[in-house]
């Protein structure tokens, strides 16, 4: 077992706790099969993505192309898919603002205000992780079902007056806004979580005790040591939220009028087999979040990445 | 909040609000918390609900309790066909990432080598691409090298994906991990070998064990990639998301209750064993 040689042979120091020793081939072995592997399938399908992308596509042969280097997809992609780009940005940022507002509440209670009670704290973070153990399609699903024009909540608002006999819920932008905040509230709450619990508790006191309102101790002391916390969390809602195309898809919750990028790469790749556009829309998406994440990058550091 | 002596020079009505405020957040916060956490889970109450519900293939009006669906499973055979595919693809992808990013998170945390940044951008990279993308980068490297899409591809996939995320969890573990255990070790005359299976990889264990949980949550969830990659072997999610458009049986809800049940179950127990391990190294 080569993981053993890890343990150095009694000669060596160690220094002290968490002191690195020079690698050699011990970190090699270590390191290169799982490093390949990224290789292989993450950087690799990568490239093959940007080649496809400036690929011409075939006349005679529906689905065939050929590797060329035409600049024309990019343009074609963005004159014509610029609506669902802008969608898919502004659904991913909306989702993302509403499930901060929503999460930071439920983490601050977890992480802070309950923080001695071990038994309710653990409790709630069970639930918090507990839609994570049911399939994300079939909650999706469930909230079609519930918002639907035969269900309870359309219904009560038409009951009520709010909604016309001819509104719906289902189909419509505010439904697929809905759907992603739910189904990311956990990837924001954890890492909130997370943060808010490491907050010594002393430094909110300190500020009642010099006189600083609750709101002034919230704005000055207790979210700007959060802040590692809600860039993660940030991060973990809108990437994903933004090439979502679940929620999106019209046997969702979406409707004629919502398709996102997502939804426009799948059916480019999957029903309509225009690999060259579809890899053209899928490498602007990942530009576009690079820009986003390199931001966060050069305010972190690589280290604090992982 | 602590009440500190009021000083003559500052004027009481600065303390007074403040005071006022946090009595008033005290109720509020919990009552807020309560109907977030009733919201989160109005829909896994009624997936499990609605695994009871008579009826056949579109599982949509209640039409009465039965408990047929949870004794015939498989009575609708490419639920459960879909159901054994993502246990296959869990299980293969969660043993090669543990093994492959335990490894990655040990050489990171105790070696110095050239390059660290490139590894970390690296590993980062999977879990900052949106899902799409990578499922079509896969998608197009199959196609491009006349690889079949099945079974194999989407392991291939989630292997890739599950990777970073077991990096980070093993990672966390291994910072904590105290050298002098080790040290001792080695000067009581223990081989390296029975170093590391007698003292690190026991330490380890959590950490990886956990990952590997993540790892297969992730996977077992996976839809998107999965897709990509799936060619038309359906996972249970794939399933799902064909059969949405024309009714999904209650069997499928079944097989979600059952594994959230499983789950949920799991954790409590994980939990409690801990709590009562952690009561146990206090006493001593």
């Amino acid at each position: 077992m080569a993981i053993a040689a890890l343990v150095p042979a009694s000669g060596q120091a160690t220094g002290g706790a968490g002191a690195k020793r020079r690698g050699g081939w011990i970190a090699a072995v270590l390191l290169l099969p799982g490093l390949l592997y990224l290789a292989l399938f993450f950087i690799v399908p990568f490239v093959s993505l940007l080649l496809t992308s400036f690929g011409i596509n075939d006349p005679e042969e529906y689905g065939a192309f050929y590797y060329g280097f035409e600049w024309q997809n990019y343009v074609d992609v963005i004159v014509e898919y610029w609506p669902q780009f802008l969608r898919s940005f502004w659904y991913a940022l909306l989702a993302t603002v509403f499930a901060l507002l929503i999460s930071y509440p439920i983490a601050y209670f977890i992480g802070v205000r309950i923080r001695e009670r071990k038994m309710l704290r653990n409790l709630l973070l069970v639930l918090v992780i507990a839609p994570f153990f049911i399939s994300f399609l079939l909650r999706t699903l469930a909230w079609k079902q519930i918002l639907s024009d035969e269900g309870p909540v359309v219904g009560a608002l038409q009951f009520l007056g709010l909604m016309g006999p001819q509104d719906h819920i289902t189909g419509t932008g505010f439904a697929v806004v809905f759907g992603l905040t739910y189904n990311f509230i956990p990837f924001m709450t954890l890492p909130l979580f997370t943060s808010l619990d490491r907050l010594d508790k002393r430094l909110i006191e300190a500020g009642g005790d010099l006189y600083a309102s609750p709101a002034q101790t919230f704005l000055r002391v207790t979210f700007p040591l959060s802040i590692p916390g809600v860039i993660s969390g940030t991060l973990l809602t809108f990437i994903p939220a933004a090439g979502d195309y679940v929620n999106a898809s019209q046997s969702f919750l979406g409707g004629p009028g919502t398709a996102m990028i997502g939804n426009v790469i799948q059916s480019k790749f999957l029903i309509t087999v225009n690999y060259p556009q579809a890899a053209a829309l899928s490498i602007l998406l990942m530009a576009v979040i690079l820009v986003f994440v390199s931001f966060y990058i050069r305010r972190s550091g690589t280290e604090d990445l992982l | 909040m602590t009440a500190p002596a009021t000083p003559a020079t500052v004027p009481y009505r600065v303390y007074k609000p403040a005071a006022g405020r946090v009595g008033f957040g005290r109720w509020l916060l919990p009552v807020y918390v309560t109907i977030a956490f009733v919201l989160l889970l109005i829909p896994i109450v009624y997936t499990f609900v609605f695994s009871f519900n008579d009826a056949n293939r579109s599982n949509i009006s209640w039409n009465g309790f039965t408990f047929d669906n949870w004794l015939n499973v498989c009575s609708q055979a490419d639920v459960c066909a879909a159901f054994g595919n993502s246990l296959i693809v869990g299980g293969v992808s969660t043993l090669a990432a543990t093994a492959l990013g335990t490894a990655i998170a040990i050489a990171l945390v105790r070696y110095r080598f050239r390059g660290r940044t490139g590894v970390s951008l690296l590993l980062f990279m999977p879990m900052a691409t949106p899902e799409v993308v990578m499922g079509a980068g896969l998608a197009a490297q199959f196609l491009t090298a006349g690889i079949n899409k099945g079974l194999l591809t989407i392991i291939l996939a989630h292997t890739m994906f599950c990777l970073s995320f077991v990096v980070v969890t093993v990672r966390a573990r291994v910072l904590s991990l105290d050298p002098a255990l080790e040290e001792a070790g080695r000067d009581l005359y223990a081989s390296p070998r029975a170093v590391f299976w007698r003292i690190t990889f026991p330490l380890l264990l959590p950490g990886i064990v956990a990952a590997a949980l993540l790892s297969f949550s992730l996977s077992f969830d996976d839809f998107i990639i999965t897709y990509f990659t799936s060619g038309s072997v359906q996972t249970f999610p794939v399933y799902i998301y064909v059969a949405a458009q024309r009714g999904i049986p209650p069997q499928a809800n079944v097989i979600a209750s059952a594994v959230f049940l499983i789950a949920i179950i799991a954790t409590l127990v994980f939990q409690v064993i801990s709590a009562q391990r952690a009561k146990r190294l206090d006493k001593r």
